[in-house]
């Protein structure tokens, strides 16, 4: 655990130990351990002079932080307009039943998936569009996305 | 012609440096209805109830009064048909999201949602109600929150944070899913909280309100192998007949007493006593510690909240807290002590409860090491409020009852005791106390005033002790910086985390106005000071108390008795 508070300590260091550059030192955060864990957070926020609260309403605030680890394989899949009228909830309704997850439930209880649902890829060409950690796949179907994530789960020695 | 007034309502009100124009529209006596303003907070400018009508420089528009500044030459209309129907949908958009359980609600008649509900004439709310489960916080001793009540006004954040330096709440998510929280899941009771009850003073509704005890008060009071015992703060005899026609810092300890044996109180006792047996103790350890080489400066440990917030945020401190128990961690170890030696009661079958003016007590009257063998020192706190409405509930008529004496020989007590609910009284009683030990006058008035960081040196012949008192505790923050920067020097400092005092206390009676009411109870106890004992060694019953029961001031026995351990809780914040 000392080694992830001298972790904190180099991000704080390297924003001054500013409490306005909060997001910053927050990204960075979740950059380093993944997500934004509890212990850490409080020791962050004692280092910044801010109090818990206050680290908990800025990372509940935006979409882009989480508090809990998310999966190996960040599995982002767009409901925008386009991908939306391409049929994208066909897909996320597969994906969900597949691997046990709902929309408060977002990562699997094996540690390897985190669906996150975005508004738009910027990939509205290639819609419906599924990113997997940073690598795109467009044009899904949900027999395709199904394939993907066995796949992975295979390669991960799983059934 | 350039002048420097503006129009409100058609009156030219002289503009006199006012922050924004809700305070230029109180000059003219027009009360705009509010829930985010709090004069001694940062302006908000969330709950949208204060918009009036502003025309400047031929152009016209609907604006907030409280963050808006005057400017010269506006003219303000703060009552038209629109701005009525704007503040009705308001305030209907709020009930819409709201616990409407008004009738069962604890906040009772002090509700100023209700209230405001009320005045516009609101009879029906036009959208569907939508209200966020209720999560009751209950893991404080102090203070109870209700989400499905909060109106999300912020108060509560903002006097946590800006007065008392803690932010132990927050706004957490976003939209119609924000709250206000702890965060991380935990429960007030896990957290910094230091149970100060500031946030409930500032609460407009029923979501933050004191963990009232009346039951298990009752049910002692009614168990007949019980000897039950009551005893008042210092603030509760200057608040409570506010709540029964009579004005803050009346000073009503007589109708009180008469008041707790109606309820079937066993014994009435006073705090002031203690406050009194604290000032002996703390005095002769300050001049202990003066005379003998200790840890200066030397802190006052009478409030709870001041305790945990050194205990939590300046760990390095805990040897400059007096070691002293507070007053109402005095009585209660006292009362059970002498009531078991000298008239034989079994210690578990003494039920004490006091009376105070805070919410932090309740938090400390928990404390483990307030108990013997697991038998707590005080068993139950409640608050002055909790206090009104158990008169109220035994429907005495509080306002015509003749006044009786407190119970001895824990009914006496002198002016010094008396001041320890105001903010700077306790310092002020310990210098009478190290006065009158050192062979001087007791006259010590330094460092009455207002001020939320107040100093002086007091001078005994040779002897300076400079003094410093606060409250509020981002004054006792600022302080304590200070002292660790070596920018200030003291030998003794007074700390109450309620900006006044025990006066301002979280469990006091609430007033739109309170800063006013504040001052007025102060003035109560400072007046009533006059009028008795000067100081503390001027305690007959206190006096004979020592010479028969606990030997030296100081001594073995006391040391057993009254004085106290901290524990280092910066690890857990």
């Amino acid at each position: 655990m000392s080694d992830n508070f001298a972790k904190v300590d180099a991000i704080v260091k390297k924003y001054d130990r500013n409490p306005s550059k909060l997001i910053g030192i927050l990204q960075e955060a979740q950059e380093v351990f993944g997500y934004l864990p509890e212990e850490e957070m409080t020791y962050l926020a004692n280092q910044l002079g801010i109090s818990p609260a206050r680290i908990f309403g800025v990372a509940t605030f935006y979409a882009h932080f989480t508090l809990s680890p998310k999966g190996k394989y960040l599995i982002r899949i767009c409901d925008g307009t386009a991908c939306h009228v391409k049929k994208s909830s066909d897909i996320i309704a597969a994906l969900f039943k597949e691997l046990g997850l709902n929309e408060k439930k977002l990562t699997s209880d094996d540690g390897l998936f985190t669906i996150e649902l975005v508004a738009c890829l910027g990939a509205c060409g290639l819609a419906p569009v599924m990113v997997i950690n940073e690598k795109v796949h467009g044009q899904m179907t949900p027999d395709q996305a199904l394939a993907l994530v066995r796949e992975i789960k295979a390669s991960e020695g799983g059934n | 012609m350039e002048n420097n007034t503006i129009i409100v309502d058609h009156i030219e009100v002289a503009l006199e440096g006012e922050r924004n124009l809700l305070e230029v529209i109180r000059k003219v006596n027009i009360e705009l209805p509010t829930f985010c303003y709090q004069p001694e907070l940062s302006i908000y400018g969330a709950c949208r109830m204060c918009i009036v009508e502003v025309e400047q420089n031929g152009r016209k528009g609907l604006m907030p009064a409280c963050s808006t500044p005057p400017v010269p030459g506006m003219v303000i209309t703060t009552n038209t048909a629109q701005i009525r129907k704007l503040r009705k949908i308001t305030v209907e958009l709020m009930l819409a999201n709201h616990n409407m359980e008004c009738t069962t609600c604890s906040r009772g008649d002090d509700c100023k949602l209700r209230q405001v509900a009320n005045d516009l004439g609101i009879e029906k709310v036009r959208y569907r109600n939508i209200v966020q489960p209720a999560e009751i916080d209950d893991s404080s001793a102090a203070v109870v929150r209700d989400s499905s009540k909060c109106i999300k006004c912020g108060n509560c954040v903002r006097v946590c944070r800006e007065i008392q330096s803690v932010g132990v709440l927050d706004f957490a998510y976003r939209g119609s899913d924000t709250v206000i929280t702890v965060g991380f899941g935990h429960g007030l009771g896990e957290s910094a909280c230091i149970g100060c009850g500031q946030c409930l003073k500032v609460c407009p509704v029923g979501a933050l309100t004191p963990n009232f005890q009346i039951d298990p008060v009752w049910a002692a009071i009614s168990d007949e192998t019980k000897v039950t015992t009551a005893a008042i703060a210092p603030a509760v005899r200057v608040a409570v007949g506010e709540a029964f026609g009579f004005q803050p810092g009346e000073v009503l300890n007589g109708k009180i007493a008469t008041a707790l044996r109606m309820l079937g109180f066993d014994r009435v006792y006073d705090t002031v006593f203690a406050a009194d047996e604290t000032i002996l103790e703390e005095g002769t350890e300050f001049l202990g510690r003066v005379t003998g080489g200790g840890v200066l400066p030397q802190f006052t440990s009478c409030c709870p909240g001041w305790v945990k917030f050194v205990e939590q945020f300046y760990p390095e401190f805990i040897p400059n807290l007096s070691s002293c128990k507070s007053p109402q961690q005095m009585l209660g170890s006292t009362v059970k002590d002498v009531l078991v030696t000298k008239e034989g009661l079994k210690r578990e079958n003494i039920v004490n409860v006091s009376i105070m003016p805070c919410t932090g007590k309740k938090m400390e009257a928990k404390r483990p090491e307030f108990a013997v063998d697991g038998n707590p020192d005080v068993d139950y706190v409640i608050t002055s409020t909790e206090l009104i409405r158990m008169i109220k509930q035994a429907g005495i008529n509080f306002a015509a009852l003749e006044p009786s004496e407190f119970d001895m020989p824990f009914g006496e007590g002198t002016g010094a005791g008396v001041i320890f609910g105001a903010s700077g009284g306790v310092m002020e009683a310990a210098l009478r106390f190290a006065a009158n030990t050192l062979g001087y006058e007791p006259k010590c008035e330094q460092l009455r005033g207002e001020d939320g960081i107040r100093s002086a040196d007091v001078t005994f012949g040779d002897i300076t002790v400079r003094a410093a008192v606060v409250s509020g505790l981002a004054n006792a923050r600022q302080l304590m910086e200070d002292i660790k920067a070596g920018k200030a020097q003291y030998d003794i400092v007074e700390v109450m985390a309620c900006p006044g005092g025990c006066v301002n206390g979280g469990g006091q009676p609430l007033h739109e106005h309170h800063l006013d009411t504040v001052a007025r109870r102060t003035k109560g106890l400072f007046e009533n000071d006059v009028t008795l004992a000067h100081s503390s060694e001027e305690n007959k019953q206190l006096v004979a108390m020592f010479e028969e029961h606990f030997g030296k001031i100081g001594g073995h026995k006391s040391h057993e008795l009254l004085h106290t351990t901290y524990v280092d809780r910066s690890k857990n914040i």
